[in-house]
């Protein structure tokens, strides 16, 4: 099968990522939303890994992996912190400070 | 094709050819005593009693700091920034004139900001124990049961300190970063530490969490764009190596592949990758359209994580867009140029009109960082030796001023903490006539006003941007300038005409922690405007990036 169908396939997730955070509201699906563009990252790196044969992108696609589960530790704990204090994971709750 | 990779993984001899990486300790001492006093703090979190762990953490805080500032110095003085500037850690960091310095920069401004992070006398004293600007156990919900006990039984979240070190050590690494598997990294640990800082302000502390919240989301979100951009340039290139890069850029790889020379005749890969990998940086230093956290999340977190945030990531993150721009797509700049002038542009005018519409003393100076973005812009898109040279300058001119700036802003306070709306802060120079004098020159250094750092600065990157070129930006950049002025000269007005209110705010004498910090982000700031030349001789001599 023609790699190239792969990179359209990482593109397709991480274009339905973006949208995912631009749209939902719920920040823990939002914070989902952007995991799936990490892992449409990855899918774009070891395709091109595989294109170009050298290591170098899977290389980089474990690193993104151990970032993303970092990012997990702390997105949930500020995540979790702001539901307890609100009762809401709402993004669109998070309108103290305005202009 | 298919039998090439897997011989990668399969070849008999692979054992031999795999060789322990060369790393140069020496050259990367900065960042490896700042990270290893990180790991070092977070060990005295586990092991030192709670009530040593304050004195022990803000110790070997600023020994780390400083210890790492004299590596920076020595590196420097054994010619590392000049003319034996190298490429070390296996290709993976450069060490030239552009890093030290900013490493140099980020570093003293780290050491004042463990300064304002260990200040205890502002907060009035709670349960017979001086309390610093960080909630006593940040997991608790405020104003709950766990909260007033841990208030009461005297905690206090001594975790800001290894945060800021391993924040500190991401931030060295950035503008170092010389290829992008490195910058993503760098990237990823300056901002994990600071999205966590931004949420433990003891006061306010669901704006904390929810500015924590915001620059958590949309951070988190130009990092995956950042990485989409890595993926296609690497896909582009067939390497994530800035030199690489910039050699296929340049139409001349090293090795040519039949792959690489199917992927180098799609444009397309290129452009949308530099673009992403430009957006991610851009969204770090605050340029429009990317600004929409800067406001709110300098407004949330605490104020001293606030001041921090401004002067080193801007730093950091200008420092790495400057090598990316400079070292990996000088053979596009054609088209980053036009694109960057537009961002300069827009983020200058922007910053400045909508800094006049605010209220709060925090948005104005976060609205006012846009505008400096632009003006840093407009020197970034010079393409030219002056253009880093000038940039460097601004950057160590702007870090003090704000820095400084936001540590004033931390005594202003009343009964609910920090008084932040600018209607409390009128008559303030009758009051404290001393306080409100040293904002004043902060305010001033800001705008631009001869004589201050921010006058050299301002003159080193429009002149470096009129040499490249750019003279439209340039008279822009003037235009923005005198808009500014006039919402900085509105806040000194303020303070010294107008009568002070009855039930205004206090000036809070600080500690020696705090006064340190002021005292030397002024003198930084005189020093810079009334004899500058010596520092700009140092920002161009160290003005060239090794490749």
């Amino acid at each position: 099968m023609n790699p190239v169908n792969y990179l359209y396939l990482a593109a397709l997730l991480f274009t339905i990522g973006a949208a995912g955070v631009l749209i939902r509201r719920n920040a823990i699906v939002v914070f989902m939303c952007i995991e799936l563009m990490l892992n449409a990252c990855n899918l774009a790196l070891v395709t091109f890994s595989r294109m170009h044969g050298n290591l170098d992108g899977q290389i980089v696609a474990f690193f993104t992996m151990v970032v993303a589960a970092a990012e997990v530790v702390v997105g949930l704990a500020i995540i979790v912190s702001f539901y307890r204090s609100r009762h809401s994971a709402s993004v669109d709750d998070a309108a103290l400070m305005k202009l | 094709m298919s039998r090439g990779v897997h011989s990668l993984w399969m070849a008999q001899d692979s054992v031999d050819k795999i060789k322990a990486p060369h790393i140069e300790y020496d050259l990367l001492a900065p960042t490896l005593i700042v990270i290893g006093a990180a790991v070092l703090g977070v060990a005295i979190e586990a092991f030192v009693p709670r009530r040593h762990r304050y004195t022990a953490q803000v110790g070997l805080a600023v020994l780390a700091m400083a210890g790492a500032f004299g590596a920076v110095i020595a590196l420097a003085a054994t010619g590392k920034g000049t003319d034996e500037a190298q490429i070390a850690a296996m290709g993976a960091l450069a060490v030239d004139g552009p890093a030290l310095f900013l490493q140099g920069v980020i570093l003293l401004v780290g050491v004042l900001a463990v300064f304002t992070f260990a200040e205890r006398r502002l907060d009035p004293v709670a349960h017979g124990k001086q309390v610093d600007s960080f909630a006593a156990e940040a997991a608790a919900v405020p104003g709950g049961k766990a909260e007033q006990a841990a208030v009461k039984a005297g905690f206090t979240t001594t975790e800001v300190f290894p945060l800021l070190l391993f924040a500190t050590g991401g931030m060295l690494i950035f503008p170092a970063a010389n290829d992008l598997l490195t910058l993503f990294i760098a990237l990823e640990v300056f901002s994990l530490p600071l999205y966590l800082l931004c949420a433990v302000a003891r006061r306010k502390r669901l704006m904390s969490q929810e500015a924590a919240v915001k620059y958590f989301l949309l951070g988190a979100f130009s990092s995956a764009f950042l990485l989409f951009g890595i993926a296609l340039l690497y896909g582009y290139s067939g390497s994530v190596r800035y030199a690489e890069i910039a050699d296929v850029v340049a139409g001349n790889p090293q090795h040519m592949t039949p792959a690489l020379a199917d992927t180098m005749g799609n444009d397309a890969l290129l452009l949308i990758g530099g673009a992403m990998v430009l957006l991610g940086l851009l969204f770090k230093v605050g340029a429009v359209p990317f600004h929409m956290w800067t406001p709110d999340v300098y407004q949330g977190a605490p104020t001293p994580v606030t001041g921090y945030m401004a002067a080193a990531t801007k730093v950091a993150a200008f420092g790495a867009l400057l090598r990316l721009l400079y070292v990996v797509l000088p053979g596009l700049k054609w088209d980053w140029r036009p694109v960057m002038w537009g961002v300069a542009i827009v983020t200058m005018v922007i910053g400045a009109i909508l800094a006049i519409t605010q209220t709060d003393v925090k948005r104005l100076l976060a609205y006012s960082s846009i505008a400096h973005a632009g003006f840093i812009l407009a020197g970034v898109t010079a393409a030219n030796e002056e253009g880093i040279s000038s940039v460097l300058f601004y950057l160590a001119a702007y870090a003090f001023v704000t820095l400084g700036a936001f540590s004033v802003v931390t005594l202003v306070r009343d009964a609910g903490g920090e008084a932040t709306h600018l209607s409390k802060w009128a008559g303030l120079g009758r009051r404290s006539p001393l306080v409100a004098a040293v904002f004043a020159v902060f305010l001033l250094a800001m705008a631009g006003i001869p004589l201050t750092s921010g006058f050299a600065g301002k003159f080193a990157v429009f002149k470096a941007a009129a040499e490249g070129g750019a003279t439209p930006l340039v008279v822009v950049g003037v235009i923005a300038s005198a808009i500014a002025a006039f919402f900085y000269v509105r806040v000194i007005v303020l303070m010294f005409f107008s009568e002070p209110r009855p039930e205004g705010p206090a000036v809070t004498v600080p500690s020696a922690f705090t006064i340190t910090a002021i005292a030397v982000g002024l003198a930084a700031t005189l020093v810079l405007g009334v004899a500058p030349q010596y520092f700009l001789d140092l920002a161009g001599s160290a003005g060239v990036f090794v490749r």
